[in-house]
């Protein structure tokens, strides 16, 4: 037997799973720096100003960034209230119709918009809102971030109907309901928490989007007396203040970030227990 | 039977509406395509095909005004690939690691950390590299990179700081979590028969995952790092603020850049006229480009079943 060859072989084997343990800390480590890092300038910049005051000039003590706050909520909902309903929609059409060409053209074109970058999304909103209506609005930014979460309902609704058994389906048919409220009592409302995960996922996702909004929702140093209005949203005042030359404006920007990051991964990780505890049920 | 018959009214109509709504996906990306057409109008006819391969980009208005892509695409080409030779080995490392190394207990919390990387909002990721990564590449690795490979065209000039290494390295950190998780749903679809066969063979575990589970992942993993250039190629925020939003094309890591998604975001706010124009025929060229390459990407891992980590860019 080949000794030598064997031990190099070995060898090699051992440096490989050397390589790929290297790799998966190297991708870790950035996450733990950025994470800490977070903490740390956030923390220390973070006080009950921050949520309960508007924006004030450098150099004045006890701005903050209430109306942000207000308006990422704001331009969150209104994604939510454009695109849910479309997307549980599509959805439900791909899971109980979709199985013809249409369907997967549909199921085809969802995917790849689901790569469109998302400041393309916030120049084609631009260029069919805000031109005609004249100016910035959080109802133009809440449409470029409901497009960035419909490709995710869509496919997350499909996902889940097709899961709901065929014996509810037939049990709801048998007793004479019709097709349609089937559907809607019975199936869409078994798959119902599944789909609430999907949704809490892509909120997550567009809770930290700032390229879409840049010229949609564009900023906004006060209130906004209306939906119909430029919009704050703590995204872009991170991107605004990263720029300034002043400490306090930029440690607003951690402050913010802090908060930002808490809420997306809050909701991340709660939507993949939620998940993570269904599937464990239903096995 | 009346009854019967408003049943299947509401059942149509109830088709109906699914069908509409589900079409509007459709029409979107339709309509997308149309209204960047429509605002990018002047330009379009101003300059046509040349607009792609113009080497000027000057937007102040008077007998100097002028309009070219090209560095932009040069920008966001060496960004995104300089990104994918950075995060590539190390995703496809950290796929075979949890995909075929991995003891079960480590497998799902690795899983979950990396995705996480995908959860954090861009805007942060370019907070976190100005602040914290550009200090410790000017003062440690700039340095030493100028030092032993500046002989290199690639590694020429001062580094001043914003540039695109800097830019290429956050990409990578941000990419990583996608190449990653779709190669690892590729590689946990490789028939475990194969495995098995090579493993009696007397074959270690890397000769097993070289032979026979990389070449039947191939088409997939080919797939994963297209998609994971398609996020590199629309990724602005971050680059926006890193990577100097300079218009030039030079080969070295150290000089300042501008991608087609960082100059959109930097100057669409306060640009006028013919440069809106411009910057909309840019963000057209983008679209057109994250399209076909999604297209291919989607063609090549498709038959492998549903993308994992779909949302996450931020």
């Amino acid at each position: 037997m080949d000794l030598a060859g064997y031990r190099r072989r070995r060898l090699v084997d051992l440096a490989v799973r050397g390589a790929c343990v290297a790799a998966t800390l190297v991708a870790v480590v950035p996450l733990v720096l950025i994470l800490g890092y977070i903490v740390v300038k956030g923390g220390a910049a973070l006080s009950p100003a921050f949520f309960l005051e508007l924006p004030k000039p450098a150099g004045e003590t006890g701005a903050g960034m209430a109306n942000a706050i207000v308006g990422t909520l704001t331009l969150v909902g209104l994604a939510c209230a454009f695109g849910v309903p479309l997307g549980v929609f599509a959805g439900i059409y791909l899971a109980e119709f979709g199985d013809n060409w249409l369907g997967t053209v549909i199921r085809f074109c969802s995917d790849v918009m689901a790569g469109v970058p998302s400041i393309v999304s916030g120049l084609f909103v631009y260029a069919l809102v805000v031109v005609p209506m004249g100016r910035n609005s959080a109802i133009a930014g809440g449409l470029a971030l409901a497009m960035l979460m419909l490709p995710t309902v869509t496919r997350t609704t499909e996902e889940l109907l097709k899961l709901v058994p065929n014996a509810l389906r037939e049990a709801a048919l048998a007793l004479g309901v019709p097709e349609w409220r089937t559907t809607l009592w019975v199936v869409l409302r078994t798959a119902a928490p599944g789909i609430a995960t999907g949704v809490v996922l892509a909120v997550a996702r567009v809770t930290g989007e700032t390229a879409p909004l840049l010229f949609t929702s564009l900023n906004n140093n006060g209130w906004a007396d209306g939906i119909d209005q430029p919009t704050a949203s703590l995204t872009v005042q991170i991107y605004q203040y990263a720029g300034s030359p002043f400490e306090d404006q930029q440690a607003q920007a951690w402050a913010a970030a802090l908060v930002l990051v808490v809420v997306v991964l809050v909701l991340n990780i709660s939507a993949r227990i939620l998940v993570r505890h269904r599937v464990a049920g239903a096995r | 039977m009346p009854g019967w018959r408003i049943g299947n009214l509401g059942d149509r109509l109830f088709r109906g509406i699914a069908a509409t709504f589900a079409t509007i996906i459709v029409v979107v990306l339709l309509v997308i395509a149309v209204a960047l057409t429509q605002a990018s109008r002047e330009t379009l006819s101003a300059y046509g095909f040349g607009f792609v391969v113009g080497q000027d980009w000057n937007p102040v208005e008077g007998a100097n005004e002028v309009y070219g892509a090209l560095p932009f695409v040069w920008g966001t080409l060496v960004t995104s690939f300089l990104a994918l030779a950075l995060a590539v080995p190390i995703s496809v490392g950290i796929a075979v690691f949890i995909a075929e190394l991995a003891p079960e207990w480590i497998r799902t919390p690795t899983g979950f950390v990396v995705e996480l990387l995908a959860a954090v909002p861009s805007v942060i990721y370019g907070l976190w590299g100005f602040f914290v990564l550009r200090p410790v590449l000017i003062e440690h690795v700039d340095p030493a990179l100028s030092r032993w490979l500046g002989f290199l065209p690639f590694f020429r000039g001062a580094p001043l700081g914003n540039d695109v290494l800097l830019a290429s390295v956050v990409l990578a950190i941000m990419i990583l979590p996608t190449i990653s998780s779709v190669s690892r749903e590729i590689l946990r679809a490789v028939p475990n028969t194969l495995r098995e066969a090579a493993l009696a063979l007397g074959a270690t575990k890397w000769e097993m995952i070289r032979s026979v589970v990389l070449p039947y992942a191939k088409s997939g993993l080919t797939g994963a790092v297209i998609l994971g250039l398609g996020r590199a190629l629309g990724e602005t925020m971050a680059v926006t603020m890193l990577v100097g939003n300079k218009p030039s094309m030079s080969l070295s890591v150290f000089e300042p850049a501008a991608t087609m998604a960082s100059i959109i975001a930097n100057q669409y706010p306060e640009a006028q006229g013919r440069q809106h124009s411009a910057l909309t025929e840019i963000g057209l060229l983008l679209f057109a480009l994250t399209l076909v390459l999604n297209i291919l990407a989607r063609l090549l891992v498709w038959r492998v079943g549903r993308l994992p980590g779909d949302a996450g860019r931020a």
